[in-house]
């Protein structure tokens, strides 16, 4: 796959919460700690020097415990809050110079939003709803409400149309909160721990109706999760948030492998590996004769691979790269001490 | 030890100087500008007259059936349109039919009047935390304040009549519709209201599109709170020259007419409790979405 374009660009970005941001900034470069600047001056540094490239088309997660700043970060992104300090680009243009009307249609046309509680309008049916981007897009009304059913279908909800958000569950409300943002057909989505509210099984239900709009869709989503099963299981990136600053930001393959520091080991441990991990990351390079028999995918998950490997002649098997040429191969061993934790 | 036994008042002339002062000084605003006020409210004044014409002159049955159906639109309930039509003929049967109308008819305006104003300075004050400041103590004077004061200010501007009549219920019964347009606005949940921005909705979309809408069910409590405190005040209005059925209680006041003073009485009440069941029972059908059907 040839490398993705750049589609949000953020530098240097700092948010401080407080009565006089811009002072307090003075201590944050001359050194103070988040703890330190609550402490002594009373101002909240809610990210900090914040770094972070979100390709075109790809599913980016950001992670983090509440607290770390991920909701505020993403609402940057949209400008729904003011950074203190730093640049945001979205596709080459920095958003942080536009006037409001360059912003509104920023936010009308470009981005749109999905709400960990919903955000849903009660006092409009879930027809309505769907439209609502639409309508204040400026789109009129027959146009709009064929564009809303189109969207009411593909998340499932048809027959729906007519009700009203407080006699669906909460799946079904995110179902339209989904429905909504989609139905603008802006180019970037934005979702703010858009799961976390729902309950295990209707979770995982929505992961997969997001996966398998993404494939036909193919959006620059960013998510925010505190959940990093959620964060394996659909990101193409993931970033790692602690108390305002970024520490880790990779695929899936290198946080689990390569955790920067101990407290993303920490996050890890308890992730079933053999679901994550993939065979790209652990093949190694053909040394001498080829292995034999029929190779496997490099997209390949430990669980499917360790049971072929089992079977194969010599437990070594071919890895073939998204060409279907052979890159590498694979071991037993290899396999199974890629299950193992680093800090077991 | 005089000086704690004795108040340190000021001096009697400086007193008396002082009060007649502001009495002059206003005494003068009201002979230079009394005259352009009245014609600043005439148009006021001359829709009211018709408005109180049209009620009288209209024969009772089509008012009667009018009632019926304002109250059937606005409540849908069998018993309140009944018992809002009952009540009204009772009241043409013991003779009060005309003083009804002309009731009727001030509270009508200054109703449609509170609501204009209201709403709009509501709105205002929802939208910056220093338009509530300046205006939540005008609000607490007006509605304390005791009714009998104002009315003198106002009557030494316009005289004796039906502007003075409405201003005074208005300054009385305005209060509550711009407390609750407030209240409901700043109470909206704002998770949506981030949810519009975020789609961006404009500084009216979002006022027409989300915070009235949902501010609503407290709009109509301050309409119906507006309506009640404008009944109220129907019996002061009528010191200064408002017909309607005040002017009977009055009478019956001064003449100790126990049983004239009861039934007009009873009249404001019974209007009083239709126009609350009728605003009430339409305020709760504007919700009706938050009826939840799903368990």
């Amino acid at each position: 796959m040839s490398e993705a374009e750049t589609k949000i660009k953020i530098r240097n970005l700092y948010k401080v919460f407080g009565s006089n941001p811009k002072r307090a900034m003075k201590h944050v470069h001359g050194g103070l700690t988040k703890a330190e600047l609550l402490e002594k001056h009373k101002h909240v540094l809610g990210l900090k020097d914040i770094t972070l490239d979100i390709k075109a088309r790809e599913l980016q997660v950001i992670m983090g415990l509440s607290g770390s700043g991920k909701s505020t970060l993403i609402r940057h992104f949209n400008r729904l809050i003011e950074p203190t300090e730093g640049s945001i680009e979205i596709d080459g243009d920095d958003v942080m110079a536009y006037g409001e009307k360059r912003l509104r249609d920023l936010r009308r046309f470009k981005m749109s939003m999905v709400f960990q509680r919903f955000g849903l309008l009660p006092h409009r049916t879930v027809q309505e709803n769907v439209s609502y981007g639409l309508e204040i897009q400026g789109v009129d009304q027959d146009e709009a409400s064929k564009r809303a059913a189109h969207w009411i279908d593909r998340v499932g909800l048809s027959g729906f149309e007519a009700n009203y958000p407080v006699q669906l569950s909460g799946g079904m409300q995110q179902r339209v909160g989904l429905a909504r943002a989609l139905a603008t057909d802006a180019e970037i989505l934005l979702m703010d721990e858009a799961f976390s509210a729902l309950d295990p099984l209707i979770r995982t239900d929505m992961q997969s109706i997001l996966l398998e709009l993404q494939e036909e869709l193919h959006k620059t989503i960013v998510f925010i999760t505190h959940d990093l099963d959620e964060a394996l299981r659909i990101g193409d990136n993931i970033a790692i948030l602690r108390d305002g600053e970024l520490v880790q930001s990779g695929d899936g393959q290198d946080i689990v492998l390569h955790p920067a520091d101990d407290y993303i080991a920490d996050f890890t441990k308890e992730i079933n590996r053999a679901k994550v991990v993939r065979l790209r990351a652990i093949a190694q390079p053909i040394s001498g004769e080829a292995p034999t028999g029929e190779p496997m995918p490099d997209s390949t998950v430990l669980e499917v691979a360790l049971q072929k490997l089992t079977e194969a002649e010599g437990h070594i098997l071919p890895v073939s790269n998204k060409a279907g040429q052979v890159t590498g191969q694979v071991h037993l061993a290899d396999a199974v001490a890629a299950l193992q934790s680093p800090h077991a | 030890m005089e000086f704690l036994t004795e108040f340190p008042e000021m001096g009697r002339r400086d007193l008396s100087q002082l009060r007649q002062g502001i009495d002059e000084g206003f005494k003068t605003f009201s002979r230079t500008y009394g005259e352009q006020l009245e014609a600043f409210f005439s148009p006021l004044l001359k829709f009211m007259v018709w408005f109180e014409k049209l009620l009288l002159a209209a024969p009772w049955p089509i008012i009667i059936l009018i009632i019926g159906a304002l109250a059937w639109a606005g409540s849908r309930s069998w018993k309140v349109t009944t018992g809002g039509v009952l009540a009204f003929l009772a009241i043409g049967y013991f003779g009060m039919w005309e003083d009804t109308m002309a009731t009727l008819a001030i509270i009508s305006v200054a109703t449609i009047l509170c609501i204009a104003l209201g709403i709009p300075i509501g709105i205002m004050m929802a939208r910056s935390d220093r338009m509530q400041a300046l205006i939540t103590p005008i609000l607490d004077v007006m509605q304390t304040i005791p009714s009998f004061v104002y009315l003198i200010p106002v009557v030494m501007l316009l005289g004796i009549g039906k502007v003075p009549g409405l201003i005074a219920v208005c300054i009385y019964a305005i209060p509550p519709i711009v407390r609750l347009t407030n209240l409901g606005i700043r109470l909206v949940d704002r998770e949506v209201l981030e949810a519009a921005e975020a789609f961006g909705a404009s500084h009216r979309q979002k006022l027409f599109g989300v915070q009235i809408p949902l501010a609503l069910p407290n709009i109509f409590a301050g309409v119906n709170q507006t309506i009640m405190m404008a009944l109220s005040m129907v019996v002061i209005a009528s010191m200064i020259g408002v017909k309607g059925l005040g002017v009977p209680v009055l009478r019956a006041i001064s003449n100790q007419y126990l049983a004239l003073g009861l039934m007009n009485g009873l009249a404001i009440v019974a209007l009083a409790i239709i126009f609350d069941r009728v605003s009430q029972s339409y305020g709760k059908r504007l919700q009706s979405y938050r009826e939840s059907g799903h368990e």
